[in-house]
């Protein structure tokens, strides 16, 4: 095999640390090597032709380029190759740029690793042999989970491209949390007129099925084919006969049912709908709260249901779903504020999180739209807001900044006084991150029109002193401490990864951050992907967003899933596993092992034997490592491939 | 952590003088408790406010002093009534962690002090090792119907990486303490808040409107009597209560306990051996109501 090696600088990013005149040299002695040479930037346009150029002049059969990460541009090199009449497969990529250049600034040691990573990988590449794509058929439908305004968005614009929809989200109803929001920031618009056509569609659309209060249980498959067991958790109300007339929720009896919906703030019946506009506008019993689950006493619901829905021996029921691509949508949670001691960890009724003001200031809320102090219901006068209440402090494990607090605090403060005009907000802050459009013109309305005092400063300590709450706190541009005496103090609460995002991410095979965020393929250039191919991310899952941003964000992995489906056939990927059948001698540890079920047992000619089947396999390498024999050979990463590198690099 | 419950026993300077009682009081119950405490021989002042203020290394010398002598006594622990000497005894044994600190500090020193020992305060013996269930079944007398606010001070739990007692906003060690003994504990919002500290000698207006606003929370919740765990902050409120009710005009007449005058009583030791006729403002009306059925 002729190999062509290219050095790239990558500007100085390689060859500020990399002597890479010094790699191309050492690289001509390499086995294999017949041309080597250094390149300013090997992805770019010239740099590709340049590598074109010397597969031809040169007559190579195999190429290497040392760079930068395989996960950055190794699609782009194989397809350089494919442009020049080379098989993709006999290229190798040696990474000089995270795992030298970066990270070490002595320059002689990193051009020696350069150079022993450019050996393994020409080592390698005598070794490689060309490998072939198979085609397999698309089933043009799409899951989307999470039925937030980022999935609802996601769903409608891939429903509307004519694609099949499935669309399963965790709660009796989408809506997810614009729905529990009274207004939107920077328009004060109304969140549920918004939002309300748009659950509608959804509910209407003859493209979309809807699976509400169901959750993930597996996921299996490939991108194309996925085959995706749901979980419908009991409601104990048959909703194909529900009409959601809400007659049993009147008569039910038992009213200490909790209401989530409502953050809390009020307490629900054990047989309820979360709000008037629900999609599915479907009742569920809490079975905690049921007398006639709990004690076999009551049961008023199904006496007085004209449609005879409900069921109090429903259970919950797995149903089978076959898509060809994912979005997970799963939005976010708010942090939990009671660790902060200082603001009396959640003793005091009087401090509520800034969803919690949400649903008291919503016109469909449990106090229908007046702000009552939850202690004793009177009309506050002074309000406290504090943000970056678990945002921005390292002290509570959340560094990071969520992003819309500080212009829904605008937005509340101006709410407050269009509420209660004799109130007065104050709004401790530390910095104010209004960008966006008509972001920051929002902020300084709050100030100059609504007269919010906005004091630069954390708080240190609330304690109550009679009916009030004093707030104790610092004001860093005036240098002086500050007392208020608060009637409510509202936090705002940082964002979080959902609950249970962490799980749905192991199922769906793809990456979280530290927070449990999910991650992206690339955080500029391929913002709604996944490193799993067929795996799609909108909204809030991937990072603290806001309703634009998690809206577009919904088209964006929309139009992903329509470019995917716009081919009828999608080519599979070589690099898989193979058994080597006279060496197999059928122990099955391969089958035990793998975590896809891809290798099944068959009979040949009376024996056990393995066998993968190539698309459910992912190439992970573990049935590789297992298989005594041998005979299991993962293509492209071969035994004989990965001691070729270990022998190049130990060869002292 | 020894079975035995021994440990050796630094009383700090101001159980020398002005909170004797702290100290006679600390050293009855603990005999009464069965946990044996063994004075630090030759121990000197760990510094107190003063030192750590001018130059950390000298700071951490004086506490390294103390803590080489309890390494030669092979006890493995030492406790102090004193929550400011525990801090310093505990801050220079975080910051000899550091190496080049540590060489520092044992430069100055004639013993050198390796680390080893650990420093707790009795209060946190006393949860800890002696556990509310075996004090509780030592009470003769319950506190039953003394209505008690806990006051812990700012330096009590704090920092809490450096203190690693309690929660450093919300402790509970005292107030479990008198629940178990039977006093009513009241919530006291105030309960980390500053007294002022030794802003009584260069600036008494902080420590008047500071301890001023500590005795009208305590007020306000309809406590009888504060219990603390500091004499810097029991000083600021019994000494100087009279002080603090001229300059704000009040009137309180709070009684201001230390926990373990408290839990003396409780396990029926006499006032004398207690110190109880030390404190400023006087708790005959309050300690005589102790055990009265409260009907109001």
């Amino acid at each position: 095999m002729k190999i062509g090696v290219f050095i790239c600088h990558c500007g100085t990013n390689i060859e500020g640390t990399v002597d890479t005149a010094a790699v191309a040299e050492a690289s001509r002695e390499f086995p294999g090597v017949v041309f080597a040479t250094d390149t300013m930037y090997a992805c770019s346009e010239p740099g590709q032709d340049g590598i074109i150029e010397a597969i031809k002049e040169h007559r190579l059969d195999g190429v290497v380029v040392a760079s930068c990460t395989p996960r950055m541009h190794e699609p782009t090199f194989r397809r350089t190759l494919e442009r020049a009449g080379l098989n993709r497969y006999l290229f190798e990529m040696a990474n000089i740029r995270e795992h030298v250049s970066w990270v070490g600034k002595d320059r002689e040691a990193n051009t020696n690793k350069a150079s022993d990573l450019v050996r393994m990988a020409a080592a390698k590449l005598l070794k490689n042999r060309p490998l072939f794509s198979k085609q397999f058929p698309v089933n043009k439908s799409v899951m989307v989970v999470g039925g937030g305004v980022a999935g609802i968005q996601a769903a409608l614009d891939c429903a509307n491209g004519g694609l099949k929809v499935v669309l399963v989200e965790k709660e009796t109803t989408i809506g997810g949390k614009m729905a529990k929001l009274d207004k939107t920031f920077p328009t004060v618009d109304c969140s549920s007129c918004v939002l309300g056509p748009l659950m509608v569609d959804v509910a209407q659309h003859p493209n979309i099925t809807l699976h509400a209060y169901s959750e993930i249980k597996e996921v299996n498959g490939y991108v194309g084919n996925f085959e995706i067991q749901i979980k419908k958790k009991a409601s104990y109300v048959n909703w194909d006969l529900c009409t959601g007339c809400g007659l049993c929720i009147e008569k039910c009896p038992s009213r200490k049912a909790t209401d989530f919906f409502n953050e809390k703030l009020a307490t629900t019946k054990a047989i309820n709908i979360p709000f008037p506009q629900a999609i599915p506008k479907k009742a569920k019993i809490d079975p905690e709260f049921c007398m006639k689950i709990q004690k076999d006493k009551c049961g008023v619901c199904a006496k007085v249901c004209p449609s005879e829905a409900i069921d109090f021996t429903q259970q919950d029921e797995i149903i089978t779903e076959n898509v060809g691509a994912v979005v997970a949508a799963t939005g976010y949670d708010l942090f939990d504020w009671t660790v902060y001691g200082e603001y009396g960890g959640g003793k005091y009724p009087d401090v509520i999180t800034s969803l919690q003001y949400e649903r008291m200031l919503s016109a469909s809320g449990p106090s229908e739209g007046h702000i009552k102090r939850p202690s004793d219901g009177k009309e506050p006068k002074n309000v406290v807001f504090i943000q970056c209440v678990g945002s921005r402090d390292k002290s509570v494990g959340r560094p990071y900044c969520s992003g819309f607090c500080c212009m829904y605090t605008a937005k509340q403060s101006i709410l407050t006084k269009d509420h209660l005009p004799d109130s007065q907000s104050h709004v401790f802050y530390m910095d104010i991150r209004s960008p966006g459009k008509m972001y920051d013109e929002f902020t300084r309305r709050a100030m100059e029109e609504y007269g919010a005092n906005y004091i630069r400063g954390r708080v240190s300590m609330i304690y109550p002193k009679g009916d009030k709450l004093v707030v104790r706190g610092a004001d860093t541009l005036m240098g002086a401490q500050v007392e208020i005496d608060a009637d409510l103090v509202v936090l705002a609460v940082g964002v979080e990864s959902s609950v249970g995002a962490t799980d749905l991410a192991k199922k769906l095979r793809i990456s979280y951050d530290n927070y449990g965020f999910y991650m992206e393929g690339h955080p500029k250039l391929k913002p709604v992907e996944t490193n799993t191919a067929g795996v799609y991310l909108a909204g809030a899952c991937q990072g603290p967003k806001d309703i634009p941003a998690s809206v577009a964000q919904g088209s964006a992995a929309a139009s992903k899933v329509l470019g995917l489906f716009s081919q009828d056939m999608l080519a599979s990927d070589p690099q898989v596993s193979v058994v080597d059948i006279k060496r197999c001698i059928g122990c099955g540890k391969c089958i035990q092992t793998c975590p896809f079920g891809a290798i099944k047992e068959i009979d040949f000619r009376g024996m056990k034997k393995a066998e993968v089947i190539e698309t459910i396999c992912q190439g992970c390498g573990i049935c590789t490592a297992t298989c005594p024999q041998g005979a299991v050979q993962l293509q492209h990463f071969t035994d004989n491939q990965i001691l070729a590198e270990v022998n190049a690099v130990c060869r002292f | 952590m020894s079975d035995s419950l021994t440990y050796a026993y630094y009383p700090g300077c101001s159980g020398t003088g002005t909170s004797i009682e702290y100290d006679m009081s600390t050293r009855a119950v603990c005999a009464e408790l069965g946990i044996t405490l063994t004075e630090i021989p030759d121990w000197s002042c760990c510094g107190s406010t003063p030192a750590h203020t001018v130059d950390h290394t000298l700071s951490s010398a004086l506490s390294a002093r103390n803590l080489a002598l309890v390494e030669k006594m092979n006890l493995d622990t030492a406790i102090t009534p004193c929550p400011s000497c525990l801090t310093n005894l505990k801050t220079a044994t975080h910051r000899m962690k550091k190496d080049g600190f540590r060489d520092k500090v044992n430069k100055l020193l004639d013993t050198p002090y390796q680390g080893g020992v650990a420093t707790k305060s009795v209060l946190q013996i006393i949860v800890e090792d002696m556990g509310l269930k075996a004090l509780k079944d030592k009470a003769v007398k319950p506190l039953k119907g003394l209505k008690v606010a806990a006051y812990y001070g700012c330096i009590m739990n704090r920092p809490p990486e450096v203190m690693n007692f309690d929660d450093p906003e919300h402790p509970m060690a005292m107030d479990n303490i008198m629940t178990a003994l039977g006093a009513t504990v009241l919530p006291f919002p105030l309960k980390v808040e500053c007294c002022g500290a030794s802003f009584g000698i260069p600036r008494k207006d902080i420590v008047m409107s500071l301890s001023g606003k500590l005795l009208d929370a305590a007020k306000d919740i309809g406590a009888e009597a504060l219990v603390t765990a500091c004499p810097l902050c029991q000083m600021n409120l019994d000494l100087r209560q009279d002080q603090v009710n001229s300059a704000a005009g009040t009137n309180h007449h709070i009684p201001v306990f230390y926990y373990t005058q408290l839990i003396g009583l409780a396990l029926g030791l006499s006032e004398k051996e207690l110190g109880i006729d030390k404190l400023c403002v006087d708790p005959r009306k309050v300690i005589n109501a102790i055990g009265r059925d409260e009907t109001s």
